[in-house]
């Protein structure tokens, strides 16, 4: 069975939800796109109100417990200065708050993992390929499963370059966070996920001209 | 495949179908997540964002969050 390779998908515009933008988002754009003054100083100190709050709760969410404060704060931060930078990039097919909160929460959970990384090795050799029959490949394991987790160590040893292979045995094998790897690297998630997501493409492609297919039926 | 195997083979290989990109899911995030809170068909509003959220760890929690902090907020 032939697997589809996966590729990046032509994305169409998303309609706009039933009754947005509402007034409350016209407010928010109108307020903070306005000239400097008070009110614009005081629809910026309201949003940050709000930033703080939703990083707060992201951090509450994921168990953080040590420097909440701090890194809601900075998270907060952050998120304003996104926020202010990108207004006209608004197009009102949510809810200004909505658009809003994922700012804070992509800041504040950013800022949780790295916290939680901090001054822990990352490993970036890439000859961790053999962490994929860890205890998959014992006794127990049935001869298809074995034959099909040996194809994916070959493929990963020979054909991905070295980067691909230290990032797919990063993110994948020793669970190191997405942006705690593009931190050390100097990348970004985007730029880091695009190497995933090649290197993930060919070993598909490499399995399927071997006639194997990971898993049927499901999502794989 | 027991299933340690096949999620450990499942993040290895990610899925199958295209995907977007993680600057296009952040980008569609906002309206993907409220037109999900209403039972709209988000899938079809931005095609390959499930597969993506599947394949990228950290944009499903970002995914996760914003409907968790909706819930709450409103």
């Amino acid at each position: 069975m032939l697997i589809p390779a996966a590729s990046v998908a032509p994305v169409t515009a998303a309609p706009p939800a039933p009754g947005f933008p509402d007034a409350d988002s016209e407010t928010w754009v109108a307020a903070l796109g306005g000239a400097a003054g008070p009110a614009r100083d005081a629809a910026v100190a309201r949003l940050h109100a709000l930033l703080l709050r939703a990083a707060r709760f992201e951090l509450r969410r994921r168990g953080t417990r040590v420097d909440v404060d701090d890194l809601a704060t900075q998270a907060a931060d952050d998120a304003l200065l996104a926020i202010l930078a990108k207004l006209h990039t608004y197009r009102g097919q949510s809810r200004f708050t909505t658009w809003a909160y994922k700012f804070a929460l992509l800041e504040a959970a950013v800022k949780a993992r790295r916290r939680a990384w901090q001054g822990r090795e990352v490993a970036l050799d890439d000859d961790g390929w053999a962490l994929v029959a860890e205890r998959g490949h014992g006794p127990g394991a049935d001869a298809e499963t074995a034959e099909l987790l040996r194809a994916v160590q070959h493929a990963i040893a020979t054909v991905l370059t070295p980067h691909q292979r230290a990032v797919l045995v990063a993110l994948t094998l020793r669970g190191v966070p997405i942006d705690v790897l593009a931190e050390r690297l100097g990348t970004t998630r985007g730029a880091l996920y695009k190497t995933l997501h090649d290197a993930r493409r060919k070993l598909r492609a490499h399995l399927a001209l071997q006639g194997l297919h990971p898993v049927e039926g499901d999502t794989l | 495949m027991n299933d340690e195997t096949r999620d450990r083979l499942a993040r290895v290989l990610g899925p199958a179908g295209p995907e977007v990109s993680c600057e296009t899911c952040f980008e569609m995030l906002d309206s993907y997540v409220e037109l999900e809170r209403v039972g709209a068909d988000a899938e079809a509003a931005v095609p390959g964002m499930r597969a993506h959220l599947v394949g990228c760890p950290a944009c499903a929690e970002d995914h996760e969050a914003l409907h968790a902090l909706l819930e709450v907020e409103g």
